[in-house]
């Protein structure tokens, strides 16, 4: 059959990404004539939900907005309710907000690494680089006590101190980290068939990528030196400066030397912020009523701009709470990179603006199935506990301890 | 950073665009460095809109914000320059024909931030280039707009009632 134009649907549930997004690709042969992107699958009310819900509640319902960036999420939004009830957050919060988000950046990039590796059939890199990942994990976990959803920000400041021992791991760890990178700038460098497997693939010219809005190292691989800490500095940004990676290689292989550098710079900036860290308190009270204002606020995120904007009212919740996370930003820019390429590089083009489609969406409005009907948090545990215990685990010892922990 | 001194951009583009849009005298302000504020009367946010990415390197769209106001629906158009100053442009449009025009053909990326506004808000965005909708499910119902004040997920049809 000759190669007549085929449109072929991708998801939204495909073997490429983790999370849920529906591509539907216009084809020639091998060859992508046209990409079009359906998005939305992860959307669930959180916007709408903030509105209903205090600040302090909202702070910790926006860490969740993402699995990998929820600092991001966490600090930008803090950030603009401090702004709206006119607060000046301790230079030593503002550090350990920086500290933790540059901690972020290099458990986001490592893991990055690795799905790269993974995609292009380079699955030591992934092995390698989640290996080494476990590192910083370890850091956040002893600074927050997450590994994940770290909860250390609160309207005013932070919530944990760092001590002075938590400063010599956290300096080792890096240690340990720079030189594990250093190896991984050599494999991306001299390693030909990585080089030669992504170079070319995913195109996104610098023009292009001004015009269609990419963020973060989507932009910088096209040489545009845009970045929040730099551009428009924020927490300890404005005393501990940030130099910007960028690369002109316009391709999937430039993403992942930026993606590189940034890791390097993250390691000069850690210690910067570790051994700069000032003395004093770490956070102020925060009223629990902001006054009416409104406040918008840009925050560099590991996959590039996240942005929220916060409107209160004079009450304990806010009027208006939206969040534009990165992906969405690049998202039209991927559709562009898709477009005369070929089928086999979907994988890896989508990967590499590092997509988070949980950020992107955000809001849903869960539909009520036949058996459903709302639960209230307490139904909720019950029927978890109980659906466990028919199926062979029972929760019920941990329950009885859960329990008592709450009761202290 | 936020000393009189290093504000003298913003005050040189708040100069700039009233003396071009005396409409905007009296609705601008500086709210700190990198943040200005501008409300533009329905209708007019598009030519300001214009003028401040085609002669004012406003290069960089941040986002869109649709807001239920009360009786009417905002809009506040993020703009940013390369230097970091954001001048967030809002505009209100009555609630009962919220009829805007679509600045994709400036900025490509707004198609995003656009149907967001259609399907969240009750925007009806004109000139908008087809596409799948963002964000809500293709069998969602007509009229249903979440981040309208009035609306609860009860509104839905066939919803669940809920609990005391």
């Amino acid at each position: 059959m000759p190669n007549a134009n085929l449109q072929v649907p991708i998801g939204p549930q495909h073997p490429a990404l983790k999370e849920p997004t529906s591509f539907m690709l216009t084809l020639s042969g091998e060859k992508i004539m046209k990409a079009g992107i359906r998005l939305g699958y992860n959307h669930r009310g959180i916007e709408k939900a903030c509105e209903a819900r205090t600040y302090i509640q909202d702070l910790y319902l926006v860490e969740r907005i993402c699995g990998i960036c929820s600092h991001s999420h966490a600090t930008a939004f803090s950030m603009a309710v401090e702004e709206c009830a006119q607060l000046e957050v301790p230079r030593r919060a503002s550090y350990i907000r920086s500290l933790v988000g540059e901690l972020e950046r290099v458990h986001s990039h490592l893991l990055w690494l690795g799905v790269a590796g993974h995609e292009v059939g380079f699955d030591t890199l992934l092995m390698y680089t989640w290996r080494d990942r476990e590192v910083v994990m370890d850091l956040l976990a002893m600074l927050t006590g997450n590994r994940v959803n770290y909860g250390i920000n609160t309207i005013g400041g932070v919530r944990r101190d760092v001590t002075s021992e938590q400063k010599l791991k956290i300096l080792e760890g890096v240690a340990v980290l720079e030189e594990r990178t250093k190896y991984y700038i050599t494999v991306a460098t001299e390693e030909v068939t990585l080089a030669r497997r992504l170079s070319g693939v995913g195109a996104l010219s610098h023009d292009d990528a001004i015009r269609l809005g990419a963020v973060g190292p989507t932009a910088r691989a096209s040489d545009v030196p845009r970045d929040c800490r730099k551009d428009d500095p924020y927490a300890a940004y404005t005393e501990v400066p940030v130099n910007v990676v960028t690369d002109n290689h316009n391709d999937v292989y430039g993403r992942t030397l930026v993606r590189c550098g940034e890791l390097m710079e993250c390691y000069r900036l850690i210690r910067q912020l570790v051994e700069n860290l000032p003395e004093g308190p770490i956070a102020v009270k925060a009223p629990r009523k902001i006054p009416a204002a409104e406040a918008f606020v840009r925050y560099e995120a590991p996959r590039g701009e996240d942005v929220h904007y916060v409107k209160s009212n004079g009450t304990e919740k806010p009027e208006r709470v939206k969040v534009r996370a990165p992906t969405l930003a690049n998202v039209q820019a991927v559709a562009h990179m898709l477009k005369d390429g070929y089928l086999a590089d979907l994988p890896i083009v989508v990967a590499a603006i590092d997509p988070c489609f949980s950020c992107t969406d955000r809001l849903i409005e869960v539909e009520g199935s036949a058996r459903g009907g709302i639960m209230t948090w307490g139904q909720l545990r019950a029927y978890g506990i109980e659906w466990h215990r028919r199926h062979g685990v029972d929760f019920s010892r941990l329950n009885a301890n859960f329990r008592a922990g709450e009761d202290r | 950073m936020s000393g009189e001194n290093a504000m003298t951009e913003e005050r040189a583009i708040q100069a700039e665009l009233v003396g071009k849009f005396p409409f905007l005298d009296g609705r601008m302000r500086i709210a700190r460095a990198r943040r200005m504020f501008a409300e533009a009367p329905a209708g007019q946010a598009g030519e300001v809109l214009g003028h401040l990415q085609e002669r004012m390197q406003f290069s960089i769209l941040c986002a869109i914000t649709g807001l239920d106001l009360g009786a009417t629906l905002g809009v506040i158009y993020h703009l940013a320059r390369p230097s970091g100053i954001v001048l967030n442009l809002s505009t209100a449009l009555p609630k009962e024909k919220p009829v805007l025009q679509s600045i994709t053909a400036r900025f490509p990326a707004a198609a995003a931030y656009e149907r967001e506004l259609a399907d969240l808000l009750g925007f009806q965005v004109q000139g908008l280039p087809d596409g799948p909708r963002y964000p809500l499910p293709d069998n969602w119902p007509a009229g249903q707009h979440p981040l309208r004040k009035d609306w609860t997920a009860e509104s839905l049809p066939g919803a669940p009632r809920k609990r005391d």
